[in-house]
């Protein structure tokens, strides 16, 4: 294993000049893909560290949310549901959105939390969003599961739909980074945006179709449909629930053109920035 | 660029101080309100807010050289060695590398506390750059080069911090990077340990072909691993030639520090002068032999009952010895004009390592505390004898007492 090194193709040139980052980039991402898995990884391992209930926590708060929205939005305002039992349907809408959040918080604060890494060590900026991600879909198979169960529990039974969420997870994926790739790059420079996403995402749940179904609310639902995640939410419940929900290919096309924006100008605004993390962060 | 690994060509590297930094958005907005025809970023050298922490910077490397880089506190060279590693991005100039980077530039880092040993070293070795199966190729061997094996399953909040520092360093040191820069990292750590580590800095370099970028405090570590040194001082390569030299200019240039003379306006009794006479000259005192150190006091008024006392402060920032002398034994002071106060130490008895005085005049008892002059004068202690099997570290002690051994066996 002494063997001098050998300068081959294998061992390429790199430049590194003022305003300009790495041309080797996305080479470079793929080359630490396996630091995405292990930042994810570490993520997963220490969040339930010290805790009782364990990872009891990513299915309690989405059985709390799920009987208290059943509550507000089925028992007191008397919000049709069609044929599906309110219970499942609230459910079906917290999927993507427990998707949604964990992912964007996760990716929003992901750089100022790992500023520690920033500084010291070299490697492609956008590892650290994109693990977050990755963690937020592993709570998310928790929700899957119970949502599966609950499912059973309803007779509910999956059609070949089915095949086609991972579709809809990609969407609430991608808006995640769009808006995350944002935030967590000016929570870099201002530390202001800390405390706006809390807030998106407090709001956020009401003002998205979690609750509730669009399709009995024509009125509202071209309003609805500006939100990217109402196309997301849409799909999730036309996979899940079958027959009962129809596809709006409108509100899809919508959404999947407002990722699109978002997922775009996030990616050129932390590409921008990325080269001066180091030096404010 | 032929058997060049590391070019470097006119790098330079601007900071912005901490004057017109926008933390929050609403500055920013205010700032921008305030004032929409001033430029955010104002271009020229007259700028008072910015800072060039290296400029001009030009050298290469070949494969498998050491080249040290040394220079006082804040002369750049972590800023350099930053660059190197791609951290933070030159504002000027052009680094051209061939082949992987390795940095250690801080040992531990991306260290999870909660995690076991055997998590972290694969956890740090991804943040490293390394591949899951290299890391598994290599685990055994870092495990024992860190002397972890029966905490390996522990998480390593609960190592000693000798035992954290050993395993981090065991990773980065398994890393195999093609150009490995080392950033003090041997300043933790026992003295074993910090042998082993030199070892192995050593066989990446002269056995594996690697080129190795070494920055460190310890001169004795820099003469032994290094063949070329780059002498940095306040952002510039004053010097780059073949480690002896440089390390000469270094020492040449702590000198002219050494001696410590007062600014000009001083018009009060004080300490006018203070100078360190070392026995082998070039602020190098070698142990068991005297040391004489010098201060003048100048007192253009007498002072009532004068006392001048110096510590010897070591690297680590503790007082080691402390000398003294009242004008009540020794009258000095009582009428107006300059006295020079000389303390003789017949046989240093230091460890080695690299020293400075930390100088007092008062007037007790009840009077005033005239004057104190910190951090000046530095010299190095070094021993010229056989140095024992775990060699001179300056960690081991503070003192050498003489004692003598008496062996009895049954």
């Amino acid at each position: 294993m002494n063997a001098p090194i050998e300068f081959s193709s294998a061992m390429p040139e790199v430049v590194i000049e003022p305003e300009q980052s790495s041309r080797n980039y996305w080479r470079d991402l793929w080359h630490f893909r396996e630091l995405l898995f292990f930042l994810a990884w570490r993520d997963v391992k220490v969040r339930y560290k010290q805790a009782v209930l364990g990872a009891a926590w990513a299915l309690l708060q989405p059985v709390v949310t799920m009987v208290l929205f059943t509550f507000v939005f089925g028992k007191l305002a008397k919000m049709p549901s069609g044929n599906t039992p309110y219970p499942l349907l609230v459910l079906s809408g917290l999927l993507p959105w427990q998707l949604f959040s964990a992912a964007l918080s996760g990716s929003s604060g992901s750089l100022v939390s790992n500023s520690n890494l920033i500084s010291k060590v070299y490697f492609p900026r956008l590892i650290v969003p994109l693990s977050a991600l990755a963690v937020a879909l592993v709570d998310f198979t928790f929700v899957l599961a119970l949502y599966a169960g609950a499912s059973g529990w309803f007779h509910v039974w999956p059609t070949w739909r089915l095949a086609l969420l991972p579709v809809f997870v990609l969407l609430a994926l991608l808006i995640a980074l769009g808006a995350g790739l944002w935030l967590t790059a000016l929570t870099v420079k201002y530390r202001d945006f800390r405390f706006i996403v809390p807030f998106l995402l407090q709001v956020g749940v009401f003002v998205t179709p979690v609750g509730f179904r669009t399709d009995f609310l024509p009125n509202w639902r071209p309003l609805l449909a500006l939100n990217p995640l109402t196309g997301a939410i849409d799909g999730f419940r036309w996979c899940l629930l079958g027959s009962d929900f129809h596809f709006s290919a409108e509100s899809f096309f919508l959404s999947l053109t407002t990722a699109a924006i978002l997922l775009a100008t996030g990616l050129w605004y932390f590409r921008a920035t990325e080269r001066t993390f180091a030096d404010i962060i | 660029m032929d058997d060049n690994v590391i070019l470097v060509e006119g790098v330079g590297k601007r900071y912005r101080l901490g004057v017109v930094r926008h933390d929050t958005f609403r500055d920013r907005l205010m700032y921008a309100l305030q004032s929409p025809w001033r430029r955010t970023s104002t271009q020229g050298n007259g700028d008072p807010t910015e800072f060039w922490a290296l400029r001009d910077i030009t050298f290469d490397v070949k494969r498998g050289e050491v080249v040290g880089i040394i220079g006082r506190n804040g002369a750049g060279k972590s800023t350099l060695l930053k660059l190197l590693s791609r951290i933070t991005e030159p504002t000027t100039g052009r680094i051209r590398l061939r082949g992987r980077v390795g940095s250690l530039l801080e040992v531990g880092t991306g260290f999870h506390p909660e995690l076991s040993g055997r998590e972290n070293i694969f956890l740090n070795g991804a943040v490293l750059g390394m591949k899951r199966a290299e890391i598994r190729a290599k685990f055994d061997e870092i495990v024992a080069f860190a002397e972890v094996e029966q905490f390996i399953d522990t998480p390593v909040k609960h190592y000693s911090s000798g035992m954290y520092v050993r395993l981090a360093f065991a990773v980065a040191a398994h890393l195999d990077p093609e150009i490995l820069i080392v950033d003090e990292v041997l300043a933790v750590g026992d003295a074993a340990f910090q042998k082993k580590c030199l070892g192995k800095l050593k066989d990446v370099a002269t056995g594996q072909q690697r080129t190795v970028l070494f920055v460190s405090h310890d001169m004795a570590a820099v003469s032994t691993l290094t063949s070329r040194c780059i002498l940095l001082d306040k952002g510039r390569a004053v010097q780059i030639a073949d480690t002896s030299t440089v390390l000469n200019t270094y020492l040449d240039q702590v000198r002219q520090s050494a001696t410590y003379v007062a600014p000009a306006d001083r018009t009060r009794p004080c300490v006018a002068a203070i100078e360190v006479k070392t026995s082998r000259g070039n602020c190098v005192q070698a142990f068991g032999e005297a040391l004489e150190i010098s201060i003048v006091v100048d007192h253009p008024e007498p002072i009532r009952s004068a006392c001048l006392s110096f510590q010897i402060i070591n690297q680590f920032n503790h007082p080691i010895q402390h000398h003294w002398v009242f004008a009540e034994d020794r009258v000095f002071a009582d009428r107006p004009g300059q006295t020079t106060l000389t303390c003789r130490i017949p046989k240093v008895r230091l460890n080695v390592g690299t020293y400075s005085l930390r100088v007092h005049l008062s007037e007790p008892p009840g009077g005033k505390y005239i004057e104190l002059v910190d951090g000046v004068c530095g010299f190095e202690v070094i021993r010229l004898e056989k140095p024992p099997m775990w060699g001179w570290r300056p960690h081991a002690c503070a003192y050498h007492e003489e004692s003598a051994w008496n062996v009895a066996s049954t």
